[in-house]
């Protein structure tokens, strides 16, 4: 298969969805307030290009925050429940049942205790709590996921808690830290722009309050400018951690 | 036919017996530097091992075979000091830092240099990274491998990687040095190389070598003795001494002791399994 040609794939399909989208919105006379052309959304975004720009700094800014928070309270504790297995075994319940709650449900909680005039705060803390576990459980995972004949020979050789600690279990783990820190970001934005529809005020000023902003005045084609802006937002994120990942993990195994 | 090499006259006891019973063996003037007395594993899916007697000489290089299941591993683990019997006793000279165990697989640590890898026990030990790099690099000087110092194992193949394990355990200059089927996920060239290069190091420093394998050819090669055990819980059911000198002489696969020894192995070995299989019915 032409390499050139595989690239090329996803935009074409795009170029026909589009097409056909703009060819049927104009043939069947849809109102713009149910589903715009794809150029009327293309109008509208160029048009609010500066709001949604800062936008989208707000609600990105807001999940980096809360994705470094998320990753040093997650990092802190799996290191002492990794390394302390009383611990882990009081843990363990109890992060199940906070991890099988459905986040949104406890949004407007958070929210409050952020206090109702720091919206900005309860946005974080919320992206922070959704960011946590993928980064607690492969922090943990690999913390415990060491070779096994490796902690033997730590074994046999009479090394101290810290010298596996230092030298076998946290480079064992690096791996899977940096797949639960990949996970994590793109639950941080999800984070974020949930809590900014449970607060509903506009205080964050972020993409999903744009959103929010639209849907209440049936501007549908900026609804979709906005979660454009979103989409492309997550691409890059996404994008930027992978080439991370990969650096890191090349220097980690030497390939 | 005459063997290239002298047999040992029988006098000495050592002779060309191929089957003497392993513990009546007359050979140690020294005290053993491991013994297993009637020991005995439990695990909680059931007994492992035993009772299983087995006792090594200084220098000794000893082949324990068996099927899967045997206990080998479980036995080698005591020997190494990391489990304790459930019952029996168990008698090390070797201290800690005196004793090596190189894995099926080559156990390395993927983030580290093979230089680093090989350092590991030294630096464990409280040794300074310089010393302990330099030692690490005649380490592996002595298995063969040169100019992989810097190599992370992602970048060695599999007899190499093998080879930085054996390095990592010889590094320490070991008096006991024990090899769980270390040559198993290797080809049969490689096996062979390898097979040639551990009689090779053993001769420099003269470790007492346990050696575990399901390759009853390979036991019989690489040991002067070869105990064979019964399936699970494993006891010791028979097997040879191989009067022939370490290393192996050229062409020793072809020579009637090897092909003897080789039978009686396997004979053992069958009847060891076959009595577990007829207890069972």
């Amino acid at each position: 298969m032409n390499r050139g040609l595989s690239l090329l794939a996803p935009f074409v399909l795009i170029a026909i969805l589009l097409a056909v989208w703009e060819i049927a919105c104009r043939a069947l006379a849809v109102p713009q307030f149910l589903l715009p052309p794809p150029s009327a959304i293309a109008e509208a975004t160029a048009r609010n290009m500066p709001l949604l720009m800062s936008s989208a700094w707000n609600t990105l800014s807001m999940a980096v925050l809360a994705w470094i928070v998320a990753s040093v309270f997650a990092c802190g504790l799996a290191l002492l429940v990794g390394t302390h297995s009383l611990i882990e075994d009081a843990v363990r319940p109890l992060a199940v049942v906070i991890q099988v709650t459905p986040i949104v449900a406890i949004a407007p909680l958070v929210n409050i205790w952020a206090g109702l005039d720091h919206p900005q705060r309860g946005v974080v803390g919320l992206a922070a709590v959704v960011a946590f576990f993928p980064i607690f459980s492969g922090a943990l995972t690999g913390l415990k996921g060491a070779d096994p004949d490796l902690e033997r020979l730590f074994d046999l050789y009479g090394a101290t808690r810290l010298q596996r600690l230092f030298r076998l279990r946290l480079p064992a783990a690096v791996p899977f830290v940096l797949e639960g820190h990949k996970v994590a970001a793109g639950l941080a934005v999800v984070g974020a722009v949930v809590a900014e529809f449970v607060a509903g005020s506009g205080g964050a000023q972020g993409l999903a309050w744009r959103i929010l902003e639209a849907s209440n005045r049936l501007q549908t084609a900026k609804m979709f400018a906005a979660l454009l802006v979103l989409a492309l937002m997550g691409v890059l994120l996404y994008g930027v951690l992978q080439v991370a990942e990969r650096v890191i993990l090349r220097r980690w195994r030497g390939r | 036919m005459a063997a290239p090499w002298a047999p040992p006259s029988p006098a000495r006891g050592e002779g060309w017996a191929v089957g003497a019973k392993p513990s009546k063996r007359d050979l140690r003037l020294t005290a053993p530097i491991a013994r297993l007395q009637a020991v005995e594993v439990d695990y909680p899916r059931g007994p492992a091992l035993g009772p299983f007697d087995f006792d090594l000489a200084p220098g000794e290089i000893t082949a324990l075979v068996g099927p899967s299941g045997c206990g080998k591993s479980t036995a080698l683990r005591l020997l190494a000091g990391l489990e304790a019997p459930t019952r029996g006793r168990v008698e090390r000279a070797s201290g800690r830092g005196e004793t090596a165990v190189v894995f099926q697989a080559p156990t390395l640590m993927p983030w580290a240099t093979a230089t680093d890898n090989v350092a590991l026990p030294l630096e464990l030990a409280g040794t300074s990274k310089s010393v302990a790099r330099e030692r690490a690099r005649a380490a592996l000087a002595r298995v063969k491998l040169t100019g992989v110092d810097a190599a992370k194992p992602a970048q060695l193949s599999g007899g190499m990687a093998m080879r930085v394990s054996l390095a990592r355990a010889l590094v320490t200059d070991p008096r006991l040095l024990l090899l769980d089927e270390p040559f198993a996920a290797l080809d049969e060239i490689t096996r062979r190389a390898l097979a040639e290069d551990v009689h090779a190091l053993w001769v420099q420093s003269k470790p007492a070598i346990v050696f575990v394998t399901h390759n009853v050819e390979e036991a019989v090669y690489m040991a002067s003795r070869v105990v064979v055990m019964t399936s699970g819980p494993g006891r010791a059911a028979g097997g040879a001494v191989i009067g022939a000198p370490l290393p192996r002489p050229p062409g020793f696969r072809t020579t009637e002791v090897f092909r003897q020894a080789a039978e009686k192995v396997s004979a053992d070995l069958a009847a060891a399994m076959g009595a577990r299989v007829g207890a069972a019915s």
